[in-house]
């Protein structure tokens, strides 16, 4: 069969599930596994637990698919369901200290970057380096959680402003603080980090 | 007006959104064609940002995909008799 460039139509897809063709909802859900699992494991810092969380989650938009009305997208509804499904589990989870979900105390001032005389592009190929992979994780997994969950949505994600805005409940000012500060905290944590272990051999000219 | 590199700083993340008012670009810009120092962060940023959103970074599980579908299908036979 040829490749086809259809366009999906998700209202209509909803539609059709809503009416008795639930078979659809497992077409519906398939350009977002990712993401919600992404963003699930962003939370809970293990594999397993994420992986049971973005299943909850499906199940719940399964449930609710009801109650979405068309005002957001799709992606948009199901990024709320799992962030709410993430939260919940943090805040349940008594293993490890409760993460606040208010603005830290001690941070109202400003992330100094890491200061650098040159940068060398690192090129997207350095991820085939597993070392590199865990750097990224590890400096994304390390934001406070209401820093984590903007640069999730935005810069992972690619949510607008306004989507990531809604889906967190918070102003759209709020959402380009925490951004900037997020992008800032990763700079100064990667910048070093980088520099430091990509450059093993030359890309292009140096 | 010339601005100093702290205040370039606070821009960086509007610079790369490129949601600056016109007036703080300009400055911003005539800022980073002489500050190496501002320059070498903006590039390390914007780097940073291309490998944090590619797909490499967070990889699914090995079977993530099959187990969510059956989970799914058990719920959904469930739910329409």
């Amino acid at each position: 069969m040829a490749a086809t460039t259809e366009v999906r139509d998700e209202a209509q897809m909803i539609a059709k599930i809503l009416a008795g063709d639930s078979q659809l909802f497992h077409e519906l859900i398939r350009p977002y596994e990712r993401r919600v699992y992404v963003m699930a494991l962003s939370f809970l810092h293990n594999e397993a637990d994420a992986e049971d969380a973005a299943q909850e989650a499906f199940l719940k938009a399964f449930r609710n698919l009801s109650s979405f009305r068309g005002e957001a997208k799709f992606g948009t509804w199901l990024v709320s369901i799992t962030l709410n499904e993430a939260r919940t589990r943090i805040r349940h989870r008594d293993t490890i200290k409760m993460e606040s979900l208010d603005e830290p105390p001690d941070d109202q001032g400003h992330t100094l970057p890491a200061l650098l005389r040159d940068w060398k592009e690192i090129p997207s190929e350095a991820l085939e380096r597993k070392e590199i992979r865990l750097l990224l994780q590890d400096a994304i997994t390390a934001l406070p959680l209401i820093y984590r969950e903007v640069f999730q949505l935005r810069d992972i994600e690619q949510l607008s402003v306004n989507e990531a805005a809604a889906a967190l409940g918070i102003s759209i000012a709020a959402v380009k603080v925490r951004l900037h500060r997020a992008r800032m905290m990763l700079q100064k944590k990667l910048a070093p980090e980088l520099k430091q272990v990509a450059p093993k051999r030359r890309w292009a000219w140096s | 007006m010339v601005i100093e590199c702290k205040h370039v700083w606070e821009h960086i993340s509007g610079y790369l959104d490129a949601t600056l008012p016109p007036d703080v670009l300009e400055q911003v810009q005539k800022h980073l064609e002489h500050c190496e120092i501002c320059s070498a962060i903006l590039d390390s940023t914007r780097n940073i940002l291309i490998l944090t959103a590619d797909e490499r970074v967070f990889e699914l599980p090995l079977g993530f995909s099959e187990r969510l579908h059956a989970r799914l299908e058990e719920e959904i036979r469930g739910l329409a008799p």
